[in-house]
């Protein structure tokens, strides 16, 4: 399933913040590569920039220096609304707080990413169920987020995420916020998706039991990476 | 479909403060539309004059008269084509509070001058037949309870004493924004009582309306009738009906420039109402815009969820105000409307309402746009948990 070219390239990665006159650097000089099919883990203490280097991945934020290759196109000469246009094909998000739109049923907001297709409405509800049936949500699609658990809220973000059949998944902390028992489903589910379809999934977390699933498992430490499982 | 769903929901998430806010506007537009509707009547008058009508009165002031013989003078100037005469009576019914507008004029030429004013062939011919009789609009009318062969004594004050009148006719508009607030009687009437009792104030008018041939020749012939009596003992001033109507507004034009600038400051009020929801709104969603932006959504279509939640706000508001309008207008015009001619909401009215709504709802959403735009989409997540 692993194919041998990378479809994320990171090479020479720098990126720091600015508070007042105080430069805080946050990852320096980070190399590496993800193939595709690829299930990676990073892990490390709060403050390594793990979350930073998923957005810079996931074309949220702006390198200082170094190059980002995400299926060979250079993401960081991309202007803000290329990088917009870009990240609505390539990139499915998984957020620790599922960030489901709360006026929205299910089914609407796995939606919300088909509005940007050329896709007929026929054709966007025919992915919605099928995503939605995916996550095993298929009774649920006229739910508000409200009216769902969290396992249920999350498994909702994942189907959104997977709706578009981006190139890469990323996920921050997709169980931080749930229980245990949830969030085993959650990984269950990030696992088969891996597995059975085959989606490059770059996710960062604290938790030891969903890195667990993951394939391959990079440590960030004061913004240097620094190990690999 | 899926945007306009989102868009209306999001506007009543927060339904207690959408519907405060929808309230405000509504007030703004009723009152901005009542405003408008006040200085509309205001400009009634200027807005029903012909434009082949020319009105001639004294040069000094318009308080002074001019000589009744000059009639036949004006009637053989080239273009002229109907002359007639009036003096403004003002005299009021029972109690200076029943005031109106009362005149005294030529019935005849009147008439034929005014064919906006109608009435039915039987009253005419009777208010032609007896010198002692008037016709009045049916506003005003209706506000006195009069009806036909009524007996109407009026308190002059320029011309004091009781004056009674037997009222023969009512006539109506033939236009919406035609006054049916007034009061005509024969001048022949008033002229012949001062004969005998004021013999100095008798033969003489306030003014004199003329109609012209044709509107190309409005300006030569009150050019021609201004030099005829050039050097006299009572000289001219010859304008057309609009610029004469004009003069008595801007006799109120400090109240006018009031209004209109209420009617301003109701608009900046509406505004920062609006502003301060969409405001409070955007930056409650900062983090939900964040989501739309990691999703793919660009610039422009964040823009279009403000801008239309704004939007949907406005036009709420105004169409909720516009209908309060009416209502508010009839109410308003049964209370004060005698010191109207006409109060009616005109088209121009709401036109003003909607566009001005809509101005307010894109001015309202621009800042909080461009803080939602530019916010970092990292930063923006943040605010989210």
């Amino acid at each position: 399933m692993n194919g041998s070219v990378p479809i994320v390239e990171i090479i020479n990665l720098s990126k720091s913040y600015h508070r007042g006159n105080q430069v805080i650097p946050v990852l320096n000089n980070i190399t590496f590569n993800i193939r595709e099919g690829d299930f990676l883990a990073l892990m490390g203490p709060s403050g390594s920039g793990k979350t930073t280097l998923l957005n810079l991945i996931a074309g949220i934020d702006k390198v200082d220096s170094g190059i980002i290759r995400v299926g060979g196109t250079d993401i960081t000469v991309l202007s803000e609304t290329e990088l917009a246009g870009w990240r609505g094909i390539n990139v499915g998000f998984v957020f620790q707080f599922y960030n489901l739109i709360p006026v929205l049923t299910a089914f609407d907001n796995v939606e919300l990413p088909l509005l940007l297709t050329n896709l007929s409405k026929k054709e966007r509800k025919e992915h919605v169920e099928i995503a939605l049936k995916v996550v095993n949500l298929s009774d649920r699609m006229d739910h508000y987020p409200g009216q769902l658990s969290g396992g249920q809220q999350q498994r909702v973000a994942i189907a959104r995420a997977m709706v578009t059949d981006p190139t890469i998944l990323v996920a921050d902390e997709p169980t931080g916020d749930l229980d245990r028992a949830s969030a085993e489903e959650i990984m269950a589910l990030m696992e088969r998706l891996n597995i059975e379809s085959g989606k490059t999934i770059i996710m960062v977390t604290h938790d030891p039991r969903a890195a667990e699933k993951a394939r391959i498992l990079k440590h960030l430490d004061k913004g240097v990476l620094n190990s690999n499982s | 479909m899926y945007i306009i769903k989102l868009l209306i929901k999001n506007t009543f998430r927060h339904k207690l403060r959408t519907c405060l806010t929808v309230l405000s506007v509504a007030i703004a537009i009723l009152a901005f539309g009542l405003l408008r509707t006040v200085i509309d009547a205001w400009y009634a008058g200027v807005q029903a004059s012909s434009v082949n009508r020319l009105v001639a009165r004294h040069a000094v002031s318009m308080i002074l008269t001019l000589p009744i013989s000059y009639k036949e003078k004006i009637r053989q100037i080239e273009g002229v084509k109907i002359v007639s005469y009036g003096t403004w009576f003002g005299a009021f019914y029972i109690e200076e509070k029943n005031f109106f507008a009362n005149f005294a004029v030529d019935p005849k030429s009147f008439l034929e001058l005014y064919p906006e004013y109608i009435l039915q062939p039987d009253e005419k011919s009777a208010f032609l037949r007896d010198k002692k009789s008037c016709v009045a609009g049916a506003k005003l009318v209706k506000r006195f309870g009069w009806k036909i062969g009524d007996i109407v004594t009026l308190k002059g004050t320029i011309y004091p004493g009781n004056w009674e009148f037997v009222l023969r006719g009512i006539y109506r508009g033939k236009n919406k924004n035609t006054d049916e607030s007034q009061f005509f009687f024969h001048f022949d009437y008033l002229n012949e009582t001062l004969k005998k009792t004021v013999p100095a104030r008798a033969d003489q008018v306030g003014y004199y309306m003329i109609e012209v041939a044709s509107a190309d020749l409005v300006a030569d012939v009150a050019i021609r009738i201004d030099k005829t009596f050039h050097n006299s003992l009572a000289e001219t001033l010859t304008e057309t009906e609009k610029a004469f109507q004009l003069g008595f507004v801007s006799m109120s034009d400090a109240i006018i420039t009031a209004l209109r600038l209420v009617t301003f400051i109701v608009i900046v009020i509406i505004l920062a109402v609006v502003a301060n929801t969409i405001n409070m709104t955007a930056r409650e969603r900062i983090g939900e815009y964040s989501v739309f932006k990691t999703l793919g959504f660009g610039g422009w279509r964040i823009a279009g969820l403000i801008f239309g939640e704004s939007l949907i706000i406005t036009m709420i508001g105004c169409t909720v105000g516009i209908i309060l309008t009416f209502p508010s207008a009839n109410a308003f015009a049964n209370t004060v409307g005698s010191y109207f001619p006409t109060f009616n909401v005109t088209m121009d009215t709401i036109l003003l309402d909607i566009m001005f709504s809509i101005l307010v709802g894109m001015l309202a959403a621009i800042i909080p746009t461009y803080h939602s735009i530019k916010i970092p989409i990292a930063d923006g997540l943040r605010r989210i948990g």
